[in-house]
């Protein structure tokens, strides 16, 4: 048994993983990772389950210290640098931290959240079949709340397996893809156009409850309150501002205005990552088109095994080399209240 | 032979989930299709959906589309929404201490004045219905309660408070309901109840259940923190009543 010692962390960073479905008739929502693919691609290089529980970081900087043994970890998600002892880590491989050596992560750059997956998973009582936190409802282990410094997590210790990295397809881009539904007649076909044709803000205001977009006022047609009725993960929701909400894994299971459209799942963690500031679109697409995708997008989860790939040589591999300097070579100076970056800065 | 039903509407709630809605309004012979719905939907066993969401006046069901497409699964739900409602058969039945007024109840005296009445009739008039659980939503265990006292109905405040206690019962518009964690409400504090309707390491976790009905009592202000104290502790206190 090792430990991973929380050294330092910003906010916004909490134990998470592939949720709690299946209770939400109740109204507890099922919480879990923001970005399922990049939790996905850091447990699948240390050899965990797909959606096994990985420390979600927010934004800002954070450091890890292995406690009692070694630790092995991979990185994936929000690009930062990241180095442990002065060495740089790259991202989507596995790396060992020897007991006692602290891996040291800077901001986020042109992405909002990391995953660091620990090989044999965190430990932790699971509530109703997860660790995830949701600290309004007061779960999450082995912390009912986002991570400090100073808290350990349990994990097994390293194994002595070769390191690996993974090969994934080139990254989606594009605009965030939209199924409209299920209230969008309650929106003239001018207010849809507008919603369609615009540049959008993610707001600095934004959490894991939902994403606050900043860009035109969306007007409805016969007012914002509609009768309570139920959400999902992507829901667009209108509120009497006209300033659009995207509910994200910590939403409320019901809400009472219209949603205007709902973002697909397979551009959820996507959509998720995009920084506060950046600009981005928004495009509908047919159902049939958004089930194709989501069956693309099970099928890269399933592969994702079947991707990695053994570093021979650790010291020697080119790939992770460059990987390094990449991760190496920009940091963005962010602003602490809205995560707004301010200015590329080289160091 | 009942008149035919009118078939729900059909919504795309994104590429894993449908929304069934029976009425854009609150409506209690919609609410009871929902959960009749929400009933032969567990019952069918079908293929493919993960999970039911009972609201007032729609069900949303999640399903995995690699199991089942949206027409598929959209054709069975209207199939199984034509069904006539079966009658509830002894639905059970709540007693949900309440303390009104007060520090529990800091909006028993405006909701008094501003229906022109006296805070003792508005607890009456509260305490006389017979309620269903609607829906449960927004946060864990809220539980929304249909049958509300038409005198009682009245609009939301103007600026909802960021933080209401744990437990608090109130109304808002034409609802009326039991909240279980604090939270932001927009809705007048009539009371607080020392039950939880959700309690993690308690058997139930979820006390209520859509469709369960709940009869409101009174309690004393020493009374509910006495009950407070051991709900906080696991106990029920809420009692299951004989039909």
């Amino acid at each position: 048994m090792s430990k991973l010692v929380i050294s330092s962390i910003g906010p916004a960073s909490s134990v998470q993983d592939g949720g709690r479905p299946g209770s939400q008739r109740y109204g507890l929502t099922p919480g879990g990772a923001i970005d399922r693919l990049a939790l996905a691609v850091a447990n699948t290089l240390v050899g965990n389950k797909t959606f096994a529980a990985a420390v979600e970081i927010g934004p800002f900087g954070a450091s890890f210290t292995a406690r009692e043994g070694a630790v092995r970890v991979a990185l994936s998600g929000a690009p930062r640098n990241a180095d442990i002892a002065k060495r740089s880590v790259a991202f989507e491989s596995s790396v060992t931290l020897a007991d006692g050596e602290t891996l040291t992560l800077g901001f986020a750059r042109g992405a909002a959240f990391s995953y660091l997956a620990i090989e044999g998973a965190i430990e932790g009582e699971p509530m109703f079949g997860s660790l995830s936190v949701n600290a309004r409802a007061g779960l999450g282990s082995p912390y009912p709340r986002p991570l400090q410094a100073g808290d350990e997590l349990k994990v097994a210790a390293a194994t002595g397996r070769t390191e690996r990295r993974i090969e994934l397809p080139a990254a989606v881009n594009g605009p965030i893809r939209v199924v409209l539904g299920p209230q969008d007649d309650e929106f003239s076909d001018e207010a849809k156009h507008l919603f369609l044709d615009s540049d959008w803000k993610i707001s600095g205001t934004s959490d894991r409850m939902g994403y606050r977009l900043e860009g035109p006022v969306i007007k409805h047609l016969h007012g914002h309150n509609i009768v309570s009725d139920g959400t999902v993960n992507g829901s667009i929701q209108v509120p009497g501002s006209g300033a659009p909400i995207v509910l994200m894994p910590d939403r409320g299971t019901s809400g009472g205005y219209p949603k205007i459209a709902t973002v697909i799942s397979s551009d959820l963690g996507r959509f998720a990552q995009i920084p506060t500031g950046h600009a981005f679109r928004f495009k509908a697409i047919s159902m049939a088109e958004a089930q194709a995708e989501l069956r693309k997008f099970t099928e890269l989860l399933r592969s994702l095994p079947d991707r990695l790939r053994d570093i021979e040589n650790f010291d020697l591999n080119l790939e992770a080399l460059q990987d390094a300097n990449v991760a190496g070579c920009a940091v963005n100076a962010v602003d602490a209240a809205t995560w707004q970056v301010l200015s590329p800065d080289t160091t | 032979m009942t008149a035919a039903l009118s078939p729900p509407r059909l919504l795309p709630s994104g590429d894993s989930a449908i929304t069934v809605e029976f009425s854009r309004n609150i409506d209690d012979t919609a609410n009871q299709r929902v959960l009749a719905l929400d009933h032969a939907v567990a019952i069918e066993a079908i293929t493919g959906v993960t999970e039911t969401v009972p609201t007032y006046r729609s069900l949303l069901v999640h399903y995995d589309p690699v199991q089942i497409g949206f027409d598929a699964l959209g054709e069975k739900l209207l199939a199984l929404a034509r069904l006539p409602v079966p009658a509830e058969t002894s639905p059970r039945r709540w007693r949900v201490p309440v303390a009104y007024g007060g520090e529990h109840g800091i909006d028993l005296e405006d909701v008094a004045k501003a229906l022109k009445t006296t805070p003792d009739e508005i607890v009456a008039r509260h305490i006389a219905a017979d309620y269903r659980v609607a829906m449960i939503g927004f946060t864990p265990g809220w539980s929304y309660l249909s049958g509300l006292d038409p005198f009682l109905h009245m609009p939301r405040r103007q600026s909802p408070r960021l933080l209401t206690p744990a437990g608090t019962i109130s109304i808002g518009g034409v609802q009326t309901g039991v909240q279980c964690l604090a939270g932001p409400s927009g809705w007048h504090l009539l009371g607080r109840t020392p039950v939880r309707t959700y309690q993690l390491h308690r058997d139930p976790t979820f006390l209520l259940e859509p469709g369960d009905h709940v009869t409101l009592s009174v309690i004393d202000h020493k009374t509910f923190a006495e009950q407070d104290r051991a709900a906080e502790a696991g106990e029920l206190i809420a009692e299951l009543i004989a039909s």
